[in-house]
């Protein structure tokens, strides 16, 4: 089966692998450079942007805009001291910052920035290579990423860094079951893993028959498949531990988390390895549900704009987008509690993806064997079933809620006593003291009756000494 | 380097050979970043410099305590859906090809179907829920 297939990617993957070796230097050090400066970029860019959001200017004295003021935090954290405490795990404690920035640099080889161009005369794609699997690699990159979290979590020998390191890697296990589960659906309907391949098929638009009506549909996954993209943009912030995800750094819990112990020039490649990885996810959104380097609607219609070093532009726009997206949910969206979190990612987003995508599946497979009329019909069925079921489950759960309402009226019949476990406690909801008003209750019965009626002022100024005499009995009692 | 003359498999590999170069460059750059770090940093450690941070308190015993073994099943149940993703992307690849017909649609639904019951367990069984 697989030698059946095999040869066809290979095939379609042929600009690939033929370049002589200085290209491909030039390109792997052009990538690493590139999210260097990216990553400096990016920093002044989520400074400046959360600063608006929270009204304020931002880094605006070094450079114009304050454009320097990133490089100049980096290269003052590289010159400062290392502290490597006493009793660390040498050798994993140097080497958990190495495997996370490393990792972090090498899913970036696979993304397509731009279709062939010309690099000292020689015709190469913009893009270091193409694997049939390319997702799949990106995907391993981001795992394999985790074993830095974790093991300088470890490595630390310290408590907060132990439990930040793994907080976060069960996190980010947790987020990328849902990352991978949302990208099916893409190669459901490219037909490929390769991601040069996926931005190709997001060429054209496909057209779909319903009922006899012809619709051409968009040709971005992101809107074909919106669930998925939906699901996808949820699970990069969770995997990338950013706003509101980013418990392993949740300083009034954790300190640092597994960053707690770095400091100078490993803590710095932690910190890159974060943004890059940013950038990475927000490349394979583009590059998944955005046409990657293609231009966008109104740009496309000039013919020239798939063409040569511009498609460039368009990739680095759309990821911009993205990263925007990730400092505008930083600057609106508290903190997640960690049980919502992991409530989150497995109880909503895994069974969501799975159910969408034995959907896609299913919509795929009847509609290119030409059953446009039974699967309309089928997912009525089913829209149908579900509705009458929740209908089902809400009368049960309103006849339970009414039972468990009458219960607590019955339990509320028992008179509280406060004292009854020989030390004073609060009444639980929906218990009541005997005897106590709330005292916001009688303040606001007091103001009320203040301007008009002595009658209900009476009332409130009596309800607030009896509570007052009520609470001198309990303190001799 | 022509890939072209090569048999298929060469050029297959050396797609992953170019992998290579980004992974040597990412570590040449830490590796001179820590060179550099190294040459231009001020040393002085002190005995209280070298203690692990503890909120400002003295750290006691080891860093290396015990944890709660619910991170263990998350990382089983990790392991579960990695598998079923490397089952689920091949199979998404071709499953559209001409030769794969509804068997191989209702065979991958039973296996999510199996995968799902696995989720389902450690849901019921209380795994997924946080106190």
């Amino acid at each position: 089966m697989t030698a059946a297939v095999m040869p066809l990617a290979a095939g379609e993957l042929a600009a690939f692998g033929k370049d002589p070796w200085w290209i491909i230097l030039i390109k792997a050090v052009a990538i690493t450079v590139f999210l260097l400066v990216f990553t400096i970029f990016n920093v002044w860019f989520e400074r400046r942007v959360v600063a608006r959001m929270q009204h304020r200017v931002g880094p605006n004295v070094h450079g114009k805009f304050g454009l320097l003021q990133s490089l100049a935090d980096g290269i003052k954290l590289s010159l400062k001291e290392t502290i490597k405490p006493k009793g660390v795990d040498t050798i994993l404690y140097v080497l958990a910052p190495i495997i996370s920035a490393a990792m972090a640099f090498v899913a970036f080889s696979v993304i397509p920035l731009g279709p062939e161009v010309s690099i000292f005369g020689h015709r190469t794609p913009l893009q270091l290579t193409d694997l049939p699997v390319g997702v799949l690699f990106v995907l391993a990159a981001a795992s394999l990423g985790i074993y830095g979290i974790v093991l300088g979590g470890w490595s630390s020998g310290s408590t907060y860094p132990l439990l930040g390191g793994l907080r976060s890697s069960a996190q980010m296990i947790s987020y990328e079951v849902a990352m991978g589960l949302a990208l099916v659906a893409v190669f459901l309907y490219s037909g490929s893993m390769s991601t040069s391949e996926i931005v190709g098929a997001q060429a054209g638009g496909s057209a779909v028959d319903i009922f006899g009506v012809t619709l051409q549909l968009p040709s971005w996954y992101g809107v074909v498949l919106l669930p998925s993209f939906l699901i996808y943009m949820i699970a990069m912030v969770g995997e990338t531990n950013r706003a509101p995800f980013d418990l392993p750094e949740a300083e009034g819990e954790l300190v640092a988390g597994f960053m707690t112990e770095y400091s100078s020039m490993k803590y710095l490649l932690f910190f890159l390895a974060e943004y890059v990885n940013m950038v990475t996810v927000s490349a394979l959104a583009t590059t998944m549900f955005l046409g990657g380097w293609r231009a966008p609607w109104p740009i496309s219609l000039w013919a020239g704009a798939n063409e040569g070093w511009w498609p460039l532009l368009w990739f680095l726009g759309k990821v911009l987008v993205f990263l925007f997206v990730f400092i505008w949910l930083r600057g609106t969206l508290p903190r997640m509690r960690y049980d919502q979190f992991m409530r989150l990612g497995w109880k909503i987003l895994i069974p969501v993806a799975l159910v969408w995508t034995v959907f896609v599946a299913t919509a795929r497979a009847t509609l290119s064997a030409g059953y446009q009329r039974q699967f309309f019909f089928g997912i009525g069925a089913v829209v149908i079933v579900v509705l009458l079921l929740s209908f089902v489950y809400d009368a049960v759960a309103a006849r339970r809620e009414k039972a468990e309402e009458v219960e607590r009226e019955e339990a509320d019949q028992v008179e509280f006593d406060p004292f009854a476990g020989g030390y004073p406690v609060p009444p639980m909801p929906g218990q009541k003291v005997p005897g106590l008003e709330p005292a916001a209750v009688a303040v606001a019965a007091a103001s009320a009756g203040a301007g008009s009626a002595d009658s209900s002022g009476g009332a409130g100024a009596e309800g607030a000494g009896q509570q007052a005499d009520s609470g001198e009995e309990r303190g001799r009692g | 380097m022509n890939g072209m003359a090569q048999p298929d498999n060469a050029s297959y590999y050396a797609t992953y050979t170019t992998v290579l170069t980004v992974i040597l460059v990412g570590v040449a750059f830490a590796a001179a970043a820590f060179g550099a770090n190294r040459l231009l940093r001020p040393t002085r450690p002190t005995r209280e410099k070298l203690l692990t941070y503890e909120s400002g308190v003295d750290p006691v015993g080891e860093g290396w305590a015990q944890t709660h073994v619910r991170y263990y099943v998350f990382a089983y149940l990790y392991v579960v859906f990695a598998v079923d993703a490397i089952y689920l992307f091949p199979w998404a690849t071709v499953f559209a090809a001409p030769g794969f017909g509804w068997v191989t649609l209702v065979e991958m639904f039973v296996f999510l179907g199996f995968i799902a019951v696995g989720l389902l367990y450690a849901w019921r069984k209380g795994v997924l829920t946080w106190t």
